[in-house]
């Protein structure tokens, strides 16, 4: 496989524009089933068995409710900024997308293995927070704007003990580039090594996704829907599709940094090509998101916040000065 | 280092003419919006010009560093802080003739010590590059000819941060 799309793929621009239509369909794929896997997960976990009517176990429903929000009125307020609430969902959508340059899904297969690799995901991870922004104050809603605050507060509060947590892997890799990470871990997962990096990562990753159980930014019990209470239509189907693309994202950087990409526990692949090893562990994550969300209870909002400054971030300093003390010991 | 695809015939001139147009664009809204969230929305545009820039010129660390700080952290601030100040469609207070000759004197100023430096540099055309600006290399030289620059940035964000405290702490005492 990998020698027939070198020859497709020979020229980088034919690469980019093949990368970018498979990332496309991936990430509706993903969303969608990742939206039936919630609502099993879900249902299971509630002891219901979650949406079963159409198709074999209901694989078919999100697509049916896909269809339906492409079919329903895009509603702008009347008060709202039009400028503002018409560009936030595609510039919420866009940056997701990037990340998927630099993803090493096998050996071979990263679109374009840049040796920043790292930095292009969390760079453009950012912009997301700002169009939320925007969809929240130019919604004119009082709702939206809260959750949106929420959400820039919450964001900009776990981005650092994020960041200090990747910083410990790239200060024992000594590299940015995704495909070095991963080559790395080869004889051991960096989990095994680096497990208080790890949490941290995954703690954070779960609060950058707005994912329950630090969800206040839209919070339904007080928000309504947060930052897209006015969105309808496809336009609130983007947010969800950015929002499930995002969590994909994260666990696939937590399966990059952490759990050895591509590869298998201590070196033995098992016979098993380095794509499945890396998707099987991204959705292992992905499902234990989904867990989160409904085993624990939501945080209050000052209780999100001081977690982050007076727990987080000081672990993951305290993590990274160990880390960068036994390199320069060893 | 360079994006592949910037560095072949007719693509550069076009993918510099878009990043240009765009800073320029974002630059424009910056100052001449009325609106104070289109002020700093247009900021962020024209800073991921600036990013373009430095990939077009060939060091994508320092577009996607760019593009973390000034987009991510920076321009995310301003705006929460906007959201969290008074309303927007609130009639403005009056502008001070003061505060207008301040800000004028401190423009001419950074203009004026901006111009100064061009002039006095003897510029010379940049062929090619003579060393590789990869990650190891900027770091290389942060911590080795540009450590003292590099700490006298860090004093201007510790300034800037005191500046803060006492501009929300004096606001407070006024109102309360």
């Amino acid at each position: 496989m990998a020698g027939v799309m070198e020859h497709v793929l020979g020229n980088e621009v034919g690469r980019l524009i093949v990368g970018l239509i498979v990332v496309l369909i991936f990430s509706q794929l993903n969303a969608l089933f990742l939206v039936w896997l919630e609502r099993k997960v879900a249902g299971h976990i509630q002891l219901r068995i979650g949406p079963k009517e159409v198709g074999p176990f209901g694989l078919l429903q999100t697509i049916v409710d896909g269809l339906k929000l492409v079919g329903k009125e895009l509603i702008t307020p009347k008060r709202a900024d039009k400028i503002l609430f018409i560009i936030a969902p595609v510039l919420v959508f866009v940056p997701v997308l990037v990340p998927f340059i630099v993803l090493p899904f096998s050996k071979s297969l990263p679109l374009n293995d840049m040796n920043v690799g790292l930095l292009v995901i969390f760079s453009f991870s950012t912009i997301n927070v700002l169009a939320i922004l925007i969809g929240g104050w130019g919604s004119n809603n009082k709702y939206a704007l809260l959750g949106a605050i929420r959400s820039v507060a919450q964001n900009i509060a776990y981005e650092i003990p994020l960041l200090l947590s990747v910083l410990s892997v790239v200060l024992m890799t000594k590299t940015l580039q995704m495909s070095k990470i991963v080559e790395a871990q080869s004889s051991y997962w960096f989990f095994l090594v680096q497990p208080i990096a790890a949490l941290t990562y995954f703690i954070c990753a779960t609060a950058e996704t707005n994912r329950a159980p630090f969800d206040i930014p839209e919070a339904e019990s007080e928000l309504v829907a947060g930052f897209h209470t006015e969105f309808s239509g496809m336009r609130f189907g983007l947010f969800f599709l950015a929002e499930y693309t995002n969590v994909f994202v994260v666990c696939a950087v937590a399966t990059t940094l952490f759990l050895g990409g591509w590869t298998g526990p201590f070196g033995y692949s098992l016979g098993i090509p380095g794509i499945i090893w890396f998707l099987a562990k991204t959705y292992l994550l992905v499902f234990v998101i989904m867990w989160f969300r409904w085993t624990f209870p939501r945080l209050r909002f000052d209780q999100l916040i001081s977690f982050s400054w007076k727990v987080l971030i000081p672990l993951a300093l305290a993590n990274l000065i160990i880390t960068a003390g036994v390199i320069k010991l060893i | 280092m360079s994006g592949g695809v910037l560095s072949q015939g007719f693509l550069p001139q076009l993918a510099f003419i878009v990043i240009v147009g765009l800073t320029f664009c974002g630059a424009i809204i910056a100052v001449f919006h009325r609106n104070i969230l289109y002020n700093v929305l247009g900021l962020a545009l024209a800073l991921s010009g600036v990013a373009g820039l430095y990939v077009f010129l060939g060091s994508l660390f320092i577009g996607l560093m760019q593009l973390l700080i000034y987009v991510g952290a920076i321009c995310i601030a301003m705006v929460f802080a906007i959201m969290l100040s008074r309303p927007v469609h609130l009639p403005k207070p009056k502008r001070k003739l003061s505060k207008v000759g301040a800000s004028v004197f401190a423009g001419l100023l950074i203009l004026g010590v901006n111009l100064g430096v061009i002039y006095k540099t003897a510029w010379e055309p940049a062929a090619e590059r003579k060393i590789d600006w990869s990650v190891k290399t900027i770091g290389d030289f942060l911590l080795t000819k540009y450590v003292l620059v590099f700490e006298v940035i860090s004093l201007v964000l510790l300034v800037a941060m005191l500046g803060a405290i006492i501009i929300s702490r004096y606001n407070g005492r006024v109102s309360s």
